[in-house]
């Protein structure tokens, strides 16, 4: 063998241990499995494991199973960022979480330094600005969210002043801020804005400051337990003016904890389970039968973002992180080529996604759909 | 003034739960002179206990029935045999130490055992509100807080009129005073530590469809009941009610009129003020002992 044979062999060698030759493609999860956001991380890490089961046994992506691992973040930034580094360090081909928009805000740094394409289910809309090539949502973010909120409050409710209750953390804040701006440019007027903790247990204050305000509506924007408990006793103290959120309020989750108390309660939703949809049925049976409960919108997410990562695997035509990140960035899926998506869909440059959305109004301890509102690319 | 009421109101009944721990403490201070810092999760471990027997298909009352019969066994028999009684001859130290690895064991268990989420509870009462002088009062606030006043004040009865209930505080006074005058002393300390169970199973009861059934409920309300024992006294019964009540109440006035974010720092507040300026508490009497 002379030098140059031993130059190629030796170079071929590296190659070969500088690209992984993927036997499956590992997808690391960090959920909130406890703490304050364990019932959306529990949500989230189901979708995600039903996706992974359903497309195992359609064979994988690119002939390739996916191996599915799932760590608790405990609903805490530092252990988040922690599992990162270490999902990083495990081999992770694309990270699954957090849910919690701080625990986001603080992990993100670590799959970008290592290019991982990073799904993540957090709705403040601060996570998508930071020109993080790598953080993908798998539901809208607030800027999107927002503007629909303020127009059915200005429109459908004829509201002229609101009061704000939001509950103190990333996703709350960015949350209050982003009605706030949208509401403005409406003409409606936040006349209270209502801060509550993270795990706040009596709503009595807050819901007692909400009535003094005499808001014509009530714009809650809470956690999934915090928003059962505000529901409560806002039922408890007669509220009687328009209760109306974003996402969480109307979530299932919510409407088992609240019980009578969510009736009438009405929210603009990304995903709703009793979406007018034959896909969504699907989802929802299945999710059903495999874990014996009905999903909330994060379950949606966990298992819609699984499918987004498929797609852009299949764009791509490889297994390569930088390459199907850059597939995942003007991505446009259809549901009827892939159905696990449920809705038609399509990712903008930041990581953003766009989608239909509903407004829905629960009664009778179920979610209604009141309107479908398109796409905002849709109507361009 | 409406507002205010209706934040005393709630406040009072908030309240009347932190006191239904809260003399479980002083109960147990009382009467062996243990601190339980997993009185917490005393709380928390029957609302799974009744969840488990309602899961089963048991109604709320049997339920509760068969937790409270399971909550004498292992809250208070189980709890004595295997961590009070061993423990207590080395001091109290140890036995503050192995309370708070219960908590921590318990809290954890219940995650990984049963769930990290919240689960819903039924209410023993009604949603009806009542519109009292512009107040609005639920059915669930009244009914708390009658039953929560009625088992105070019941048990400090016991503790006063009864045979038993006199032997048990003799015990706690004086334990060999009490066995010469022939009193049956571990059974009077076992008969204190099912009390305590049972008070934490009918507070689980009264606190859950507020608080959801969580692995966590029991951190907070086990912290304020423990403050409240000390602002009430903690060698009083009544000191247990008052300084739950004046908890539960100066929380909802702070976070309506000051901000909610120092709600949970009003029990502490008070807590350091009363350890200032009145140590054994507002109804606490003052113990000398000789060296």
């Amino acid at each position: 063998m002379n030098r140059i044979h031993k130059t190629l062999l030796a170079t071929a060698c590296a190659l070969t241990l500088a690209t992984p030759a993927w036997a499956q493609i590992k997808l690391s999860g960090l959920y909130e499995l406890s703490g304050a956001g364990a019932t959306a991380g529990t949500n989230f890490k189901n979708g995600v494991e039903l996706a992974v089961k359903e497309i195992n046994a359609a064979g994988g992506i690119l002939g390739k199973k996916l191996e599915h691992t799932a760590a608790d973040t405990q609903s805490n930034p530092g252990v988040a960022k922690g599992l990162t580094v270490k999902a990083v360090d495990d081999g992770a081909f694309a990270i699954f979480g957090p849910v919690f928009s701080g625990s986001i805000m603080v992990s993100m740094a670590e799959s970008r330094k290592a290019e991982v394409p990073n799904f993540v289910g957090g709705e403040a809309a601060a996570i998508t600005k930071q020109g993080n090539p790598y953080v993908f949502r798998t539901s809208f973010t607030q800027d999107t969210a927002m503007p629909k909120v303020a127009r059915y409050i200005a429109g459908g409710l004829k509201a002229k002043t609101v009061a704000v209750l939001f509950v103190n953390n990333d996703f709350g804040k960015g949350g209050r801020d982003a009605i706030t701006k949208a509401l403005a440019d409406v003409g409606v007027k936040v006349v209270a804005d209502i801060s509550t903790d993270s795990g706040q247990v009596d709503f009595s204050a807050p819901v007692l400051k909400a009535k003094q305000s005499n808001a014509d509506a009530l714009f809650v924007y809470t956690n999934e337990e915090e928003s059962a408990r505000a529901l409560r006793e806002l039922r408890k103290q007669g509220y009687n003016k328009p209760i109306v959120g974003e996402t969480t309020l109307t979530g299932q989750k919510v409407i088992e904890l609240a019980g009578d108390a969510a009736n009438g309660a009405t929210a603009h939703v990304g995903l709703t389970i009793d979406a007018p949809n034959p896909l969504m049925l699907k989802f929802k049976a299945n999710f059903y039968r495999a874990y014996n409960y009905f999903s909330d919108h994060n379950g949606i997410k966990g298992y819609t973002g699984v499918y987004i990562l498929k797609a852009a695997i299949e764009k791509a035509g490889k297994l390569d992180k930088k390459a199907v990140a850059a597939a995942l960035h003007g991505l446009n899926v259809k549901a009827a080529k892939e159905p696990g998506v449920i809705f038609d869909l399509s990712m903008d440059a930041n990581g953003d996604l766009d989608r239909e959305s509903f407004m829905v109004e629960v009664k009778g301890g179920k979610q209604e759909v009141r309107e479908v509102l398109p796409a905002l690319n849709a109507k361009k | 003034m409406t507002d205010f009421l209706q934040l005393v109101f709630s406040g009072v009944a908030t309240g009347s739960i932190y006191a239904l721990a809260a003399l479980g403490f002083t109960l147990l201070w009382q009467a062996s002179g243990t601190i339980n810092f997993a009185q917490g999760e005393f709380v928390m471990l029957p609302a799974f206990c009744m969840l488990a027997f309602m899961a089963a298909g048991a109604p709320l009352w049997l339920a509760f029935f068969a937790t409270c019969a399971v909550a004498v066994l292992v809250l208070g028999w189980a709890f004595k045999r295997g961590i009070a009684d061993p423990l207590l001859r080395h001091g109290l130290m140890p036995v503050v130490v192995a309370t708070i690895g219960l908590a921590i064991a318990a809290r954890n268990g219940v995650r990984a055992g049963y769930s990290a989420e919240a689960h819903p509870f039924p209410s023993l009462f009604g949603d009806q509100l009542f519109n009292i002088a512009g107040v609005t009062i639920t059915l669930a606030d009244m009914g708390t807080l009658v039953l929560a006043l009625a088992l105070v004040l019941g048990t400090q009865a016991f503790l006063n009129k009864t045979v038993t209930g006199r032997a048990m505080q003799a015990v706690a006074q004086n334990t060999e005073s009490a066995t010469v005058l022939g009193i049956n002393v571990p059974r009077m300390v076992f008969y204190t530590f099912a009390i305590n169970a049972l008070l934490a199973t009918a507070a689980a009861l009264l606190v859950t469809p507020t608080y959801l059934a969580k692995f966590d409920i029991g951190e907070g309300l086990g912290n304020k009941a423990f403050f409240a024992a000390i602002i009430g006294g903690f060698n009083n019964s009544r000191g247990a009610l008052l300084g739950g009540v004046i908890v539960g109440v100066c929380e909802n006035l702070a976070a309506a009129y000051i901000s909610p974010a120092y709600k949970d720092a009003v029990a502490l507040v008070l807590f350091m003020a009363v350890i200032l300026f009145k140590p054994q508490g507002l109804l606490g009497k003052k113990i000398e002992r000789k060296v």
